[in-house]
C-alpha cells in the first residue's frame, strides 16, 4: 500500500513538472519569436499614460491617467454591472424557479415560457435588442424628460445629483448638449443589467426548481403528516436540503454571468474586455493585454469558486442543525 | 459566443507561438508568394471604398487594388490573390505571424505602429483625418462646441486616442460611447444616442450618404483633428520585399504623373520619353533591382490603372463615396502625392 502510493505521488509530480516545463517552453518560444521579429514585450506600457478617455466610469479616470488606472476602471466597471447583475438575477430567478413548481397553472405555464425563450436566444442578441430598444424608446438628450427636480431621463440615460463633496451635490442640469452634471446611469449599463439578468435568473429557475425536486417525495409527504403549513414545509423541511444541490450549480451561473459581461463592447459599455481591446490597439501589446484579461477573469472566478464552497460549509451546517 | 474578442486574439497569439524559431532570411515572402502563386493580403472586414466584399464575394476598394497591382507585378495576374478580411484587433498579429504576406488594411501610419510591433509601413495610399458626424438639428458649426457632448465611436482604431487629445487640448470635456462593431456604433448614432460621431472623414461621407435615415439632416464639422496616413504594411527584417511593396506603390503614382493609364499603355510603350520608357521597361531593367519582370510597373497599371484611375473609381468622383481629390492630388497638382522616381 505505502509503495503504490508512493508511486502515485511520483507520477503526479512528474505530471506537474511536464506540465510546468510544457507551459515554461511555450513562453519561451513566444518570447524569442517576439524578439526575433522586433516586437516590443514586457508590461511597462501599463505605467504609461493611458491617452484615451472613458464614457462612464466608477473610478476617477482620466487619459492622463496610468493604462493600469485604465483597466483598473475597466474592472471596476465589469464588477459595476456583475454585482448589482447577481443579485437581481438569484432573487428573480428563485421567484421563477418557485413559479414553475407552482400548483397554479398560468403561473407555471408562464414560468416556463420565460425560461424556454431566454435561455433558448443567443444572450448578444438579447442584449442587442435590449440596448436598442432602451435607446430608441427614450427622448433625445436635448429634449430629456423631468422626471422630478435635477432627475432627467434621455437616450443618455437616467441622470440624478451626486454627492460632490461635504453637503454639496452635483446637479444634472438642462445644457446645450442635453443634461450636463450629475451621475448618469447610461442605456448601456442599463441594457447590460437588464439582458445579464434576464437571462442568467433563467438557468437560475431550472436550478432552484431541480434543486427543490431532488428532495425526495417522503420527506414533504412526513412534513404534510407532522401537520406543517405549506410554508413551514418549504422553509423548514424543503430549503435546507435543496440548498446543498442548488449551491454548487448556482455558483456557475453567477460565474458564467460575470465572464458573460464581456459582452459589454458590443454595446458601447466600457467594461475590462472594452478596455484593454483599445488598450491593446494603442500599443500593439496583444499577448500582454489577452494575458491580462485572461488573469483577472481567472481570479474573479477563483474567487467566487471560493466564496461558494465557504457557502456550502456554512449551509451544510445549517442544513445538520435544523 | 463568449469573449468573441479573447478567443480570436488568443488564436492569433497561438499562431505566434507555434511559428517555427527559424530566423526569417531576407527574400523569404517574394519566394513564398511566388511558390504558392498567390499573394496573401489583409484586408478590412468591409470598409466600403477601401476593401469590401460584394455578395459574390468579389473584394474591391483602393486597398484591393493595392493587392492586385502587386499581384499583377510579381505574379503577373491580379487575381491571385487570396484576401484575409481582418478586424482592428487582429491585423497586426496576423501580419505579424506570417497569416498575410501584406497588410493593406486602411492603417494610420504612427510611430509606435512602425518602431514597437515588427512592421514597417511602406508608403502612404491615401491622406486621412478623422472628423465629426452631427445632426443638423443641434446647429453646430464647430466641433469645439461639442463641450460635454457624448461621442459614438467605433474601437480599435487611432480614433479614441486622437478624440482625447484634441478636446483635451481646446479644454473641452466629452465623454465617448465606445462601440466594437461598426452597425452597433452606426445604429446607436442614429438612434440619437450620441450628440456626435467621429472617425476619418473618408468613412463620414459613405456613412451621411449611405447610412443616415435622412442624409440632409446630417452634416459633416468642418475641423479635422487629426493626421491619418493610410498605408500598406509588411513584416520587418525583408527588405526585398519592402522595396516591392513600396515600388509599385510609386509606380503607380509616378504613371499618374507621367499620363500613363490603363487605357493608353500600350501607346505608352512606344513614348519616346525617357521617364515613361523607364517605368514600362523599355529602358533600363528596373525590375532585376527589385527581383522582379522587366515589365513589373507596367502589369501593375495594366491591372488597377495608375493611382488617379484607383482613386476616382474607388473612393472618387466616379464612386458612391465622392470624395474630392484633396490633400490626396499628386504634388504637382496641389496635393501630398509624391513619388521617387523610378530610375
Amino acid at each position: 500500500m505505502q509503495g503504490r502510493r508512493g508511486r502515485d505521488l511520483a507520477l503526479q509530480a512528474l505530471l506537474a513538472a511536464a506540465l510546468l516545463a510544457a507551459l515554461w517552453w511555450l513562453l519561451d518560444v513566444t518570447a524569442a519569436n517576439m524578439a526575433e521579429r522586433g516586437i516590443r514585450s514586457g508590461f511597462d506600457f501599463l505605467k504609461e499614460p493611458a491617452g484615451f478617455a472613458i464614457g462612464e466610469s466608477l473610478l476617477p479616470f482620466d487619459a492622463a491617467d496610468s493604462t493600469l488606472w485604465a483597466l483598473a476602471a475597466g474592472l471596476a466597471n465589469t464588477l459595476r454591472v456583475a454585482l448589482p447583475a447577481i443579485i437581481i438575477s438569484t432573487l428573480l430567478g428563485t421567484l421563477i424557479g418557485l413559479g414553475r413548481l407552482s400548483p397554479n397553472l398560468l403561473l407555471r405555464g408562464l414560468c416556463t415560457a420565460y425560461v424556454e425563450t431566454l435561455r433558448n436566444v443567443p444572450l448578444l442578441l438579447q442584449l442587442l435588442a435590449w440596448y436598442f430598444v432602451v435607446t430608441d424608446l427614450l427622448p433625445l438628450a436635448s429634449e430629456a424628460l423631468q422626471l422630478a427636480p435635477h432627475v432627467f431621463l434621455s437616450k443618455s440615460g437616467l441622470s440624478v445629483p451626486w454627492p460632490a463633496g461635504g453637503a454639496l451635490f452635483d446637479l444634472p442640469l438642462r445644457g446645450e448638449m442635453g443634461i450636463a452634471g450629475g451621475a448618469a446611469l447610461t442605456p448601456e449599463f442599463l441594457a447590460l443589467l437588464l439582458g445579464l439578468s434576464l437571462y442568467t435568473a433563467a438557468y437560475v429557475a431550472e436550478t432552484v426548481r431541480a434543486g427543490i425536486q431532488s428532495v425526495p417525495r417522503g420527506q414533504s409527504d412526513a412534513g404534510r403528516a407532522l401537520g406543517l403549513t405549506r410554508v413551514q414545509l418549504f422553509r423548514l423541511v424543503l430549503l435546507p436540503q435543496a440548498l446543498r444541490s442548488i449551491i454548487p450549480p448556482l455558483t456557475n451561473q453567477q460565474l458564467s454571468l460575470t465572464k458573460n459581461a464581456s459582452l459589454a463592447v458590443a454595446i458601447g459599455y466600457p467594461d475590462l474586455v472594452s478596455v484593454a481591446n483599445t488598450t491593446l490597439n494603442q500599443t500593439g501589446r496583444a499577448a500582454e493585454c489577452i494575458a491580462l484579461i485572461m488573469a483577472v477573469y481567472l481570479i474573479l472566478s477563483l474567487l467566487t469558486a471560493w466564496l461558494s464552497a465557504w457557502l456550502e460549509r456554512r449551509t451544510g451546517r445549517w442544513a445538520q442543525r435544523s | 459566443m463568449r469573449l468573441p474578442n479573447i478567443t480570436r486574439g488568443l488564436l492569433a497569439v497561438i499562431a505566434l507561438l507555434l511559428l517555427p524559431v527559424a530566423p526569417s532570411s531576407a527574400g523569404k515572402t517574394l519566394d513564398q508568394v511566388r511558390q504558392r502563386a498567390q499573394l496573401v493580403c489583409g484586408v478590412s472586414t468591409g470598409v466600403i471604398g477601401f476593401s469590401s466584399a460584394d455578395s459574390q464575394g468579389r473584394w474591391s476598394g483602393l486597398d484591393v487594388d493595392v493587392c492586385r497591382a502587386i499581384a499583377a507585378a510579381v505574379l503577373n495576374d491580379p487575381n491571385k490573390v487570396k484576401y484575409v478580411p481582418l478586424n482592428a484587433q487582429q491585423r497586426f498579429t496576423a501580419l505579424q505571424s506570417g497569416e498575410v504576406d501584406l497588410l493593406s488594411r486602411n492603417t494610420t501610419w504612427t510611430l509606435t505602429r512602425d518602431a514597437s510591433l515588427g512592421l514597417t509601413f511602406t508608403a502612404i495610399t491615401y491622406y486621412d483625418g478623422q472628423g465629426f458626424l452631427v445632426p443638423k438639428k443641434l446647429k453646430l458649426t464647430s466641433a469645439k462646441q461639442l463641450k460635454n457632448a457624448e461621442i459614438c465611436v467605433q474601437s480599435g482604431t487611432t480614433t479614441e486616442k486622437n478624440l482625447s487629445d484634441w478636446f483635451k487640448a481646446q479644454g473641452i470635456k466629452i465623454k465617448p460611447v465606445v462601440f466594437e462593431k461598426f452597425e452597433a456604433s452606426i445604429k446607436a448614432f442614429f438612434s440619437g444616442r450620441c450628440q456626435a460621431y467621429t472617425t476619418d472623414a473618408s468613412a463620414l461621407a459613405f456613412i451621411r450618404s449611405k447610412e443616415a435615415p435622412r442624409p440632409d439632416d446630417y452634416a459633416i464639422l468642418p475641423e479635422l483633428i487629426s493626421k491619418e496616413p493610410l498605408g500598406p504594411v509588411v513584416r520587418r527584417g525583408d527588405d526585398e520585399w519592402f522595396a516591392i511593396v513600396k515600388w509599385v506603390i510609386f509606380a503607380l503614382i509616378e504613371a499618374e504623373e507621367y499620363g500613363v493609364t490603363q487605357a493608353n499603355l500600350e501607346q505608352m510603350k512606344a513614348s519616346t520619353d525617357p521617364a515613361i520608357q523607364r517605368l514600362l521597361g523599355r529602358a533600363e531593367d528596373s525590375g532585376k533591382l527589385l527581383g522582379l519582370e522587366r515589365d513589373w510597373a507596367a502589369r501593375a497599371v495594366k491591372a488597377v490603372g495608375n493611382y488617379g484611375e484607383i482613386f476616382q473609381r474607388n473612393v472618387g468622383s466616379a464612386s458612391p463615396l465622392k470624395l474630392p481629390r484633396g490633400v490626396n492630388a499628386l504634388w504637382n497638382k496641389g496635393g501630398l502625392m509624391y513619388a521617387p522616381p523610378v530610375r
